[in-house]
């Protein structure tokens, strides 16, 4: 029988009971989500069930502390813009997101690539495996990419997703939200996640959010919206900062 | 150090990454028909070794020199077309990208990484249903290692490519179950 969303509500449910009620008694705060989170059905098999085998971050020998780095060969100067990819104008609510990549120091991340991916207005993805009946976009792809500048910053140009259904449980819908992928200065702080937009009514019925069971962290990735960053007659503008966890070699060159 | 800032959740790659994060020669990290090219291939399974065909592995190593500056130009992109244009086929970027196939199947074509010690290739996989992506290492040699050293036998044979022939060498990566592939966390 196909779950239904009460069904993967009291799941949610007991697994958020359950960490309020271990932080309340002092746990540490999960930053991440588990991988093993059963009410996102595709998680069950794909996780491993073995504890992770610690690395000591502090040998310099450490491959993992540096990693891939880009420059501008990699980005053509339409990439930051997903609106101007094709002929006409794709359909939507044109909006603005950027913000600063940053370090857990509050370092800038400088030079880095940044790789976005998002359904279109109607919630529909370019991609062939996506079978929502809403309609494709003949102007719109949903692929960005750009540089991080001297601060950090990044900024990309697109249209508002939609929200889309998905087949986890019977009426499963994912709140609108743009795919990120993001390289730090190491190869340890790589970091693919989703940013979402503020207030969504879908937000407490969508078991990937809810994954992160730590409330403050799942607001991290929600955006702000924020008129000075919205343009006139243009777009709508949305910020959005980026923290990057793990170690790196800077950690160890600056005095660990 | 003081840490200050709370970093930025992970959160799953998703089903429909294909169109956006693979790239035209994102296996081919070595330069085009460079005679000491080696191959890295196997299979990414689930906990019933079902195969996985939605996952994205990423590979990171030091060049055959040791060095681990890496260099742009893994996605080299036309500026004219705005389209790829591959590898300039000179620069050794040591970044690979690639997506598993129907069968959960990759391959990696590349130069023996120098690092100091066991050389090894860095690896990070990504996959629908994996909320926060894993990392482990395919050592492409067996031997005194810290990490190696500290593991049991079993669960070391998951760390370590089995040379085949023709410097071929096959790494799988069972994310559950029998022979659970040993996943790191860097500290
Ligand atoms: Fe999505």
């Amino acid at each position: 029988m196909a779950l239904t969303q009460s069904d993967i509500d009291v799941e949610v449910n007991d697994l958020q009971t359950a960490y309020d009620k271990a932080r309340a008694a002092g746990a540490p705060a999960q930053n991440h989500p588990p991988r093993d989170y059963a009410p996102y059905r595709s998680s069950v098999l794909r996780h491993p069930k073995q504890p992770l085998v610690a690395v000591n971050g502090g040998d310099p020998e450490t491959i993992e502390l540096s990693g891939p780095v880009f420059g501008p060969t990699d980005i053509t100067d339409t990439d930051n813009d997903l609106t101007i990819q094709h002929q006409g104008e794709p359909l939507g609510e044109r909006i603005t997101v950027s913000g600063r990549l940053l370090d857990r120091d509050g370092r800038p991340v400088r030079g880095q690539l940044v790789e976005i991916w998002q359904a279109n207005a109607s919630g529909r993805y370019a991609h062939l495996r996506d079978q929502h009946p809403a309609p494709l976009d003949p102007n719109f792809t949903g692929v960005g990419r750009t540089l991080t500048d001297d601060e950090g910053r990044y900024a990309f140009t697109t249209i508002k997703p939609g929200a889309y259904p998905w087949r986890n449980h019977t009426n499963a819908w994912r709140p609108a939200h743009i795919h990120f992928s993001l390289f730090g200065t190491a190869f340890t702080q790589r970091l693919v996640t989703q940013m979402y937009f503020p207030n969504d009514p879908l937000f407490r019925y969508d078991p990937i959010l809810r994954s992160v069971t730590d409330e403050s962290a799942r607001d991290r990735l929600v955006a702000t919206y924020n008129h000075d960053l919205s343009q006139p007659e243009f777009s709508l503008g949305y910020e959005w900062d980026i923290v990057l966890d793990g170690p790196s070699a800077t950690w160890i060159e600056e005095g660990r | 150090m003081s840490e200050t800032l709370l970093p930025t959740p992970s959160h799953t790659v998703g089903p429909f990454y294909g169109y956006a994060l693979p790239f035209p020669e994102g296996e081919q990290v070595a330069p085009k028909g460079h005679p000491d090219t080696i191959a890295l291939h196997g299979y990414v399974l689930d906990g019933e070794g079902n195969p996985v065909p939605d996952a994205i592995l990423e590979f990171w190593q030091a060049g055959p020199d040791g060095s681990l500056k890496g260099a742009p130009g893994s996605l080299r992109r036309d500026p004219v077309t705005g389209g790829f244009l591959g590898r300039n086929g000179i620069d050794f970027t040591g970044f690979g990208r690639v997506a598993t196939d129907a069968d959960g199947h990759y391959a990696l074509y590349t130069l023996p990484p120098g690092n100091a010690g066991l050389p090894y290739i860095s690896v990070c996989v990504f996959a629908r249903g994996l909320l926060h992506h894993l990392y482990t290492r395919a050592y492409l040699t067996d031997g005194a290692d810290p990490l190696l050293d500290a593991l049991s036998a079993d669960r070391r044979a998951t760390l370590v490519a089995a040379e085949e022939q023709n410097r071929t060498y096959r790494f799988d990566i069972r994310l559950q179950g029998e022979g659970e592939t040993v996943f790191l966390e860097f500290q």
